[in-house]
């Protein structure tokens, strides 16, 4: 029809949603990110260190597992961030992006840290560390309460609320140090209670780390069951789908918002508690160290699948461990291990796209006009 | 008038998923002419004008543009060939002036801006159609005519010649439409071409040259305005008449069972969307909604099913033996016009979803789920939901399952009232038919039936009495038996209410 006819230029393939896909499928994709991430790693590593790649992931390895005391730190690293994890999971499935989980660990750490500094072996032990947990809980649950309290009632921006309590929780944690500082002049709080052990996890069947397990494990298992039969589980799930169904549905958004935001507070503040008591037993600013947000990608990733949330809390926690032996055996600093981290990441979340969406060739369907 | 073509659309098609938003649709846009695209909620005109100012790109199909064929990938593209879209919903900068949001967007010249120049270009613009304009003021100072004004200069500013405005006067009073008609005839006196996107019959018979009417994402056809009329327009818009084999039975001592008085609503803008409306329903009848979308429809029945608290009036309700009741002891079942946005949990299994409105009935923690699961089977079967699994979720049936699941579950909490909007949108015609006998059965039992359709042939023949909104308003009540189609649309468009 027109003799100057331009070239047309479509865009080669358009981007379609799956409808389903089959979990051996699924699989098969996530597989390929691994192996093209492992591959991608060892040229990044060749690339930086010059370092054999497979004698580096040796040691990423022999740090993580490679002894029995290595294999334990691993473990307690992947129980507390499974913990935090576990509880992140109601407010994210309400689709409250909650990333105040760093500071709510930090605020439930500092309560721990302040009742085990001030009561001190003044009482029994046992009943010193269910004190520790229930003040973590109350403290987390406050911390967390205010955003969600904002949320509900004026429609702030909880992302924004919930990163801002970060900062002003690690700043509380500096003003603390002041006081608590030991030995003086320092700047650090030093082991807390080094010489009773009060407030401390006692080692149970020889294991120093079996009640931070233990914790985590009745925490996993009830929030579990929360969120699959409770009432309240199924009204974040009608919040979490959208107000307007949730008003229909005669759910209060209101109360849902401040209780289940609650709810993940005080599970991380009991996730601060666990580290200072079971842990570290000191504070400093550094003491969440990034688990909050570790956590996001942990629940996320693994699509709020208990089962799933354990085995990349212990992906995460190995390759965190792994990251201190390359960097003495290989003289690496850590962030070399934060790269494999990341690639590795990258790799896993990317891949997602391809299991939702499929790649279609553009039909500009010239030929199927001329046909009918 | 030229003949010649400023766009022209062969045999364009796009999907979202499995459904076809414009299937092989051919419009063309003669050089200097308002042509009016027509079609209710949902027919795809939008779809269409968003392929054409390179906001979607078309799955099929060729897109000329004087003549040439092109490829429009971006608004950009759009922009570089004359064509330029004012949106329903306004893209403009609210913590900027007017004349920055026109800027905004355009390659610089070197140098920078001489926005003392454009300035007054922009005033010459504005005094050459007829608006009025302060090019310094702010955004949200603005009222929403002024909105729209700066959306149309932004666009004349960069020398588009092709003008595409999507419902343009939704947002306006009729004064302000008035005056943004005039500005269009203007234009097109210019010589730009005008495409206006409405769903309003009166509009399209005051601006229009010619009017193309799109019907579940097909062209239905295009005529010559002046050859139009309401009825006409009507019947090309909601399409043929299908002859409902319903047994339309006659109410059984209807009583009173619910008052409206006086019931004004906002809509979520703050603007009021039903105004002063009074009406009786009865129990054992059911009572049609008409209107041209957007009348009221939504927020009568939001505020009627307590999800909208009215501005001003009230809504009583009845027992059988007259007296007035409680709402708490009134039974009022909803089946909303956004099924999966409001009626039903998109990403949850038919059991959880049937569970959504008494769930916290039983005592104790947890959720029972045995009974819906029962309730679900007995749904399933007795309006024959064709369902693969029942572990899937409800957002991946077909339209008609997800609406019949919907209506059963309503039905089963045995409503005093029951509302439905829009019940067989999009689904085909024997879902449409469950649902309808459905309704009927309702009926039989005693249940006040408000019920909202589009389709006045079916609305006709399955109410027992019509009430017509047109604007918000409350333009008329019929009696379904003796009245007719086009009585009613004309009180749809307030033309009858005038005479």
């Amino acid at each position: 029809m027109n003799s100057e006819k331009k070239k047309i230029k479509a865009p080669a393939f358009h981007v379609e949603k799956r409808e389903g896909i089959s979990f051996r499928k699924a699989c098969a994709i996530r597989a390929t990110a691994v192996v093209l991430s492992l591959i991608v790693c060892a040229i990044v590593i060749v690339l930086i260190t010059g370092q054999n790649p497979l004698e580096v992931y040796g040691g990423i390895i022999d740090g993580a597992v490679g002894t029995s005391r290595r294999f334990w730190v691993t473990v307690r690293e992947t129980v507390i961030l499974l913990l935090i994890a576990v509880g992140l999971v109601p407010v994210f499935r309400m689709k409250f992006w909650n990333i105040g989980a760093e500071g709510q660990i930090l605020m439930g750490a500092t309560a721990s840290a302040a009742l085990m500094i001030y009561i001190k072996d003044s009482i029994p032990n046992f009943l010193l560390i269910l004190i520790i947990m229930i003040g973590g809980m109350v403290v987390g649950m406050l911390w967390a309460f205010i955003p969600a309290f904002f949320k509900a009632n004026y429609n702030t921006n909880e992302t924004l609320f919930t990163l801002m309590m970060n900062y002003i929780a690690m700043q509380i944690v500096n003003c603390l140090i002041v006081i608590w500082e030991n030995p003086v002049g320092s700047n650090t709080v030093g082991i807390i209670n080094g010489a009773t052990k009060a407030g401390w996890f006692p080692s149970i069947f020889g294991n120093a780390y079996a009640l931070n397990i233990i914790i985590t494990l009745v925490a996993t298992v009830c929030i579990s069951v929360y969120m699959k039969m409770d009432k309240h589980g199924y009204e974040i799930d009608v919040v979490g789908a959208g107000t307007r169904t949730a008003l229909y549905a005669g759910i209060n958004v209101k109360k849902v918002i401040c209780r289940t935001m609650m709810l993940s507070g005080a599970l991380c503040g009991l996730a601060g508690s666990v580290i200072v008591s079971g842990a570290s037993h000191t504070i400093s600013t550094s003491t969440a160290g990034g688990r909050g947000f570790t956590a996001i990608i942990v629940a996320w990733m693994s699509k709020f699948n208990p089962i799933a949330m354990l085995a990349i809390s212990a992906f995460l926690s190995f390759m965190q461990q792994g990251a201190i032996q390359i960097a003495s055996q290989f003289g690496l600093n850590e962030n070399a291990s934060d790269i494999i981290t990341g690639i590795l990441l990258f790799f896993l979340i990317g891949c997602e796209f391809f299991i939702n969406y499929r790649m279609e060739r553009t039909d500009r369907g010239d030929t199927e006009d001329k046909a009918s | 008038m030229s003949e010649e073509k400023a766009i022209e659309l062969k045999g364009v098609t796009k999907y979202f998923g499995d459904t076809a938003a414009n299937d092989h649709v051919d419009l063309a846009l003669n050089k200097g002419e308002i042509l009016a695209v027509l079609g209710e909620n949902g027919s795809g005109k939008t779809t269409l004008m968003n392929m054409i100012s390179g906001i979607y790109f078309p799955d099929k199909g060729h897109i000329y543009v004087h003549g040439n064929e092109v490829s429009i990938g971006s608004p950009k593209d759009a922009f570089n060939l004359g064509i330029g879209m004012v949106h329903q919903h306004f893209k403009l900068i609210n913590v900027m002036s007017a004349l920055e949001n026109i800027v905004l967007g355009i390659d610089p010249p070197e140098g920078g801006f001489n926005l003392q120049k454009i300035r007054d270009e922009i005033i010459r613009l504005s005094e050459d159609y007829g608006f009025e304009i302060d090019p310094d003021k702010k955004i949200y100072n603005m009222s929403v005519s002024e909105k729209q004004t700066v959306e149309i200069i932004k666009v004349l500013y960069r020398g588009a010649d092709i003008l595409i405005l999507d419902e343009p006067t939704a947002v306006l009073t009729p004064q302000e439409s008035d005056k943004l008609f005039n500005v269009l005839r203007g234009m097109k006196e210019h010589g730009h071409s005008i495409i206006i996107i409405t769903h309003k019959l009166n509009e399209v018979l005051d601006i229009s040259d010619r009017v193309t009417v799109l019907r579940k994402g097909k062209n239905a056809g295009t005529a010559l305005t002046k050859d139009m009329t309401v009825d006409l327009l009507t019947e090309m818009m909601v399409g043929e008449k299908i002859t409902l084999d319903i047994e339309r039975t006659s109410p059984v001592n209807p009583s009173k069972r619910m008052v409206v008085e006086d019931l004004t609503v906002m809509n979520g803008e703050g603007i009021p969307a039903l105004k002063h409306v009074t009406f009786e329903a009865r129990s054992g009848e059911i009572l049609g909604v008409a209107g041209i979308s957007g009348s009221g429809q939504k927020e009568l029945l939001e505020s009627i099913a307590g999800l909208a608290a009215p501005e001003n009036g009230n809504i009583r309700f009845y027992s059988d033996k007259g007296e007035e009741k409680d709402r708490n002891d009134t039974s009022i079942a909803f089946v909303p016009e956004d099924r999966l946005g409001m009626g039903l949990v998109a990403s949850m299994n038919v059991t959880d979803n049937v569970m959504l409105r008494s769930y916290n009935e039983g005592k104790g923690r947890f959720v029972e789920r045995k009974k819906p699961f029962e309730l679900a089977k007995k749904i399933i079967k007795a309006l024959s939901v064709v369902i693969p699994d029942m572990s899937i979720r409800i957002s991946s049936l077909s339209g008609g399952n997800v609406q019949k699941i919907l209506l059963g579950r309503e039905i089963s909490q045995k409503p005093d009232v029951l509302l439905v909007a829009y019940p067989t949108r999009g689904l085909d015609i024997n879902s449409s038919f469950t649902i309808y006998n459905e309704l009927n059965e309702q009926k039989k039992n005693g249940v006040c039936v408000i019920c909202v359709i589009e389709d006045l042939d079916v609305l006709l023949d399955i109410s027992d009495r019509i009430i017509v909104l047109s604007g918000g308003r409350l333009s008329g009540t019929e009696d379904a038996r003796s009245s007719n189609k086009e009585r009613i649309g004309r009180l749809m468009t307030g033309l009858e209410a005038e005479k």
